[in-house]
């Protein structure tokens, strides 16, 4: 019966996926339309393949459910190589703009690529890695086999369908324009399904849990979880032109959407890059550090304080533009604020090596952890100070912005979820350990030397791109037109350009250490009867 | 019901909740007889690292419903 229910739904989204196709005003509806169409038509000649077959008696599940968090791990690893050879791309085409090939106009120029490179690291990269540690953690902590059955594999695939329709649609047109929040209007209501199935899962396995505390890590995620489908709608409020097209209006103008896309696009960053991982930060680092996390008391005041104060800071954005004095003022203050519980947050990770310090020497995952803990602390410094209007009125709409973001994204997420990745890799395929720790400490060091000349060279690029831009002659005429300073930046952009590719080889160097593992490190001795062998 | 009366709202009472709430966390943390609960779930992660909790009510030999050292003092 259920095999006809679901007969009947795939072939009803196949054929209006065709007319939808049919009817289509514009390319990146098109293909959309046509992938929609291409899937659910596999899916309905899979499942007709299976209908009325006798099925072998399934077996209550036991044990955990890591099938879902092998896959995303795969995912995480792949994602995060398509997203670091993207940035180094567009990266080379800022310093070389040849690189914007004629033939390629109107895809593959930077204006295309970028935000493929942005929502490839931080939604495929950093979104599949929230959602198998997620899922991975919540299910040790709770004690408690997942939620919801195969609702964590819709997760799965819903979420990267998700991703696929964004770089799709980016490369052929289809954007809102609203930083980290591009996709159009039906993508958006595919995340909020599959967001809410998410939420439901995570939650589903929180209330059955087995252990009567719910462990910090957890409230960490379900702030992420609960905070970006209530930034998502509020963001995406708008209305599409056409039910065949992929342009939609906002529902907000003016100052009105611009602050709500930052209140939206700091609080992604807030929540999905910060709280997120700081749930990875609870759970990995006292398990490879095999110490319990520093301070507990410490660790509830830093999640209180910290979703009290984030969610306040968005309009330092926003300095000097239409917005209001006091909502300026306010965004300011709270980022200044903001500062004290990311800072508690940060002794309490580095903290809970106190009496293992000796493990720096000798494992590299745990040294990958603290350089990770470490740049949260700086960049978690840079932020409050530039969003002082001062500093602001200095730093916005130069290189330093984008350096900062880069030292919180590739040193913080990027190392923190590496050292996630070499964790789980050994305990997911049931082995004795790592292919090779070397290789981690290759890794290790071109990542970090990768992401100090990131950070140096937009230190120094940002730094006097704003100085020249606001130098005045003694009759008050600017000094440098805009073109002086592209051109003055120069070596900064090849400086970073290598900086990436270091940290790109890096992630390459871990996806073959990962591969490794899997095909050849020796499986575990102790492994208990119930888990099958690989291969 | 427009902007105002709303802000008016934001800005006293809820202001004030909030900021209650915030405080009572805090205090909450570190509130006396704590220190044991804090232990114990700072000790979570390196508990059922391969197989979930068994259920009580299916297995006759598990200690599972054994409380925790710490609640076992206090009773005492």
């Amino acid at each position: 019966m259920w095999d006809y229910v679901k007969l009947l739904a795939l072939g009803l989204i196949a054929v209006l996926a065709a007319i939808a196709a049919n009817y289509a005003r514009d390319p990146a509806y098109l293909v959309h339309a046509l992938i929609i169409m291409f899937i659910a038509a596999g899916m309905f000649v899979w499942t007709l393949r299976n209908t009325e077959e006798p099925k072998p008696a399934a077996a209550a599940p036991v044990g955990y459910n890591d099938g879902v968090v092998r896959a995303g791990v795969i995912a995480t690893a792949g994602w995060g190589v398509v997203g670091f050879l993207v940035g180094v791309f567009i990266a080379f085409q800022l310093a070389y703009p040849q690189l914007n090939f004629d033939w390629a106009e109107g895809y593959a120029n930077f204006g295309r690529l970028r935000p493929l490179h942005t929502s490839a690291v931080i939604f495929a990269f950093g979104g599949n890695a929230l959602l198998c540690t997620s899922f991975y953690v919540v299910q040790r902590t709770s004690a408690a086999r997942l939620w919801g059955g195969n609702l964590s594999w819709f997760v799965f695939w819903g979420y990267n369908l998700f991703i696929v329709l964004a770089a799709t649609g980016y490369l052929l047109g289809a954007t809102q324009s609203k930083e980290y929040a591009e996709p159009e209007w039906y993508v958006d209501w595919w995340l909020t399904i599959v967001w809410v199935a998410y939420l439901a899962v995570f939650l589903g396995t929180i209330i059955k849990r087995k252990e009567p505390h719910i462990y910090v890590a957890n409230w960490f995620y379900l702030s992420f979880i609960v905070t970006v489908a209530m930034l998502h709608i509020v963001n995406n409020l708008a209305l599409p032109v056409s039910i065949w097209g992929s342009k939609s209006v906002q529902v907000f103008a003016g100052v009105q959407d611009a602050m709500t896309q930052w209140w939206y696009g700091h609080n992604a960053v807030g929540f999905f890059l910060t709280a997120g991982f700081l749930g990875m930060m609870y759970y990995f680092v006292p398990k490879q550090a095999e110490r319990p996390v520093y301070s507990y008391k410490l660790s509830i005041i830093h999640f209180w304080a910290l979703i009290f104060l984030y969610i306040w800071a968005g309009p330092h954005h926003l300095h000097y533009t239409a917005l209001p004095d006091w909502a300026s003022t306010l965004g300011m203050v709270f980022s200044v604020i903001l500062w004290m519980p990311s800072w508690g947050g940060m002794i309490n990770g580095l903290m809970t090596l106190s009496g293992a310090w000796d493990k720096l020497r000798t494992d590299p995952i745990i040294r990958m952890m603290v350089v990770s803990i470490g740049f949260y602390g700086m960049s978690t410094f840079e932020g409050p100070m530039m969003s002082i209007r001062a500093v602001n009125s200095l730093s916005h709409y130069t290189d330093w912005t984008i350096g900062h973001v880069h030292s919180g994204a590739l040193g913080w997420n990027g190392m923190i979820t590496f050292g996630a990745l070499y964790f789980l890799t050994p305990r997911l395929w049931n082995r004795e350990r790592l292919y090779s720790l070397s290789l981690v400490n290759w890794h290790f060091w071109l990542a970090t030397i990768g992401i100090v000349l990131y950070a140096a060279s937009m230190w120094v690029t940002g730094i006097m791109e704003g100085l020249m831009w606001r130098e005045v002659d003694a009759n008050g005429f600017l000094v440098n037109s805009f073109a002086d300073t592209v051109s003055a930046k120069f070596p900064m952009y090849v400086v970073r350009a290598l900086g990436g590719v270091l940290y790109l080889t890096g992630g390459i160097i871990m996806c073959y250490n990962l591969w490794m593992t899997v095909r050849s490190a020796p499986a575990k001795q102790t492994a208990p009867a119930a888990m099958a062998p690989a291969e | 019901m427009n902007y105002h009366i709303l802000r008016e709202i934001a800005d006293s009472w809820v202001l004030l909740a909030l900021v209650l709430f915030f405080l009572g966390t805090i205090a909450w943390a570190f509130r006396p007889g704590s220190r044991g609960t804090h232990q114990d779930a700072g000790n979570v992660p390196f508990r059922h690292e391969d197989a979930p909790k068994p259920d009580c009510r299916t297995c006759e030999n598990c200690t599972c419903d054994v409380p925790p050292a710490f609640v076992k003092e206090v009773r005492k």
